[in-house]
């Protein structure tokens, strides 16, 4: 229920202008005052540790490097609601790397743009999906259908980690998720139902994709020592696979479509700060203005 | 709000905390300039820390631009009424959602041209998820198609009437 405030009592506001007589009200100017402006977690104030901060980091770099990606196709996607489709899945991901990346720099009095702008390849922390060329709309499909059906079963389960700031992004990135995911399931049913032409370049596209879905899964020793802040990658492996099945049996393609034994998997390597050769003119963009005008701002 | 309703009745403090309610309340969404913020459920809390106003926002979409200036707009609104120490925090805890709007807000996003939300936010099961028909906010019929699922904000998605024919914007249920 909003409360209903009570009629304006005129003699406690007459105090309060008499109080404040002396205040210029022309002068006001927002950018003077020191707000604590950047979006933070469910605590304004919450310091992440060390390992909280580098597990905060690798999901921000995820999300921030596909928002990157996916923000070429404005202005280039096949028809005008895509652009605006793309586009708005864009600044979602980019909203949860801001909180995300914001959360993670508390730990070492970094901002998110610090985090941004000013780190070099080798200290970015995400998977190699991410930085994937976007390729043709079907390569650009099937990476955000692998993307977002991983992050809706990560948030999930993170939605209930027992750090309160990740729990609360992860809440609210849950529901911006399941958007995204609607959106690369009605395009892969399409593409795959769609004409032989879409049909094979969906098919060239799964192909070229799948071997870096299985970086998204694998634990290494910072899941060990987070325990029950965050859920193991390999935990997440049996919802995903629900998921990417359900959606391939009703678009009717089977796994040996997609799959190739020469090919295997990709070794990955980014959450240690291997990355592949797509990352570095990725940044290269992404930086250059804040680089080349430090504390620029408009 | 669990803001004001918590509060210890009486006191000074507590008439402050309401009177920069009031204010704060009145603040519109620039994107949707139909809409205050209470509308919205944006404006989530206020309390006074002493001779501190804190107002506590919730953003409606993580990447929703809209937030910064709601800010800047509150943080003005206060400083013109006299409220001479304010600081905005943010939540996101709990989530943001359309079951916040108000009635009254619903009314006036359809006054205004845009289809609210039509139905209570529920989990979104299964890969398939079925939505629910929508009106046209001019005309009233429920023969309307979507168009995209992604519109002008990142709060709505982008209709047609088929039977009057015109485009509309709809405020997603989230």
């Amino acid at each position: 229920m909003t409360p209903q405030p009570p009629a304006r009592d005129a003699a406690s506001v007459a105090a309060a202008h008499q109080a404040d007589a002396d205040a210029v009200h022309g002068d006001v100017s927002v950018d003077e005052l020191e707000l604590q402006s950047e979006l933070s977690g469910a605590d304004a104030s919450a310091t992440a540790t060390p390992d909280v901060a580098a597990y905060a980091l690798r999901l921000g770099d995820d999300a921030l490097i596909l928002s990157q990606r996916l923000g070429w196709w404005i202005s280039r996607a096949p028809e005008l609601e895509e652009d605006m489709a793309l586009g708005n899945i864009a600044l979602d991901l980019l909203g949860h790397a801001r909180s995300l990346l914001h959360y993670a720099g508390t730990a070492s009095g970094k901002t998110e743009d610090d985090l941004a702008y000013w780190r070099d390849e080798h200290e970015f922390r995400c998977a190699w999906l991410f930085q994937q060329p976007n390729g043709d709309f079907a390569h650009t499909i099937a990476r955000g259908l692998i993307a977002a059906i991983w992050m809706q079963e990560l948030y999930t389960a993170l939605s209930r980690s027992t750090d309160a700031s990740l729990a609360a992004i992860a809440a609210k990135s849950v529901k911006e998720v399941a958007y995204h995911r609607d959106h690369a399931v009605q395009w892969t049913l399409r593409l795959a139902g769609g004409t032989e032409e879409s049909r094979r370049r969906l098919l060239v596209a799964l192909t070229d994709t799948w071997p870096y879905t299985d970086e998204l899964f694998r634990d290494d020793d910072l899941h060990d020592r987070l325990g029950d802040i965050a859920p193991r990658p390999s935990s997440l492996r049996a919802g995903f696979d629900e998921i990417w099945t359900a959606v391939l049996a009703e678009a009717e393609i089977s796994e040996a479509d997609f799959t190739n034994s020469k090919i295997g998997q990709s070794s990955g390597g980014g959450r240690h700060g291997h990355h592949s050769t797509h990352l570095g003119p990725l940044l290269a963009e992404m930086q250059v203005l804040a680089r080349r005008h430090p504390g620029a701002s408009w | 709000m669990d803001g004001l309703d918590s509060r210890a009745s009486g006191g000074r403090l507590d008439q402050r905390a309401r009177e920069a309610w009031r204010i704060a309340a009145a603040v519109t969404d620039p994107e949707v300039p139909v809409l205050t913020i209470e509308d919205l459920g944006v404006l989530r809390d206020v309390r006074m820390e002493g001779q501190t106003t804190v107002v506590t926002l919730t953003p409606t979409y993580s990447g929703c631009p809209a937030i910064d200036q709601m800010r800047d707009d509150v943080l003005l609104a206060l400083t013109v009424e006299g409220f001479r120490d304010v600081r905005v925090d943010f939540t996101l805890s709990p989530a943001w959602t359309t079951d916040w709007m108000s009635d009254a807000g619903k009314a006036k996003l359809e006054a205004y041209g845009i289809a609210p939300p039509t139905h209570r936010a529920g989990e979104r099961q299964g890969p398939i998820p079925l939505s629910l028909g929508v009106k046209c906010p001019r005309c009233g019929s429920l023969r309307t198609r979507e168009v995209s699922r992604f519109g002008s904000t990142a709060c709505k998605s982008h209709f047609e009437c088929l039977a009057c024919l015109e485009p509309f914007d709809h405020f997603k249920v989230h």
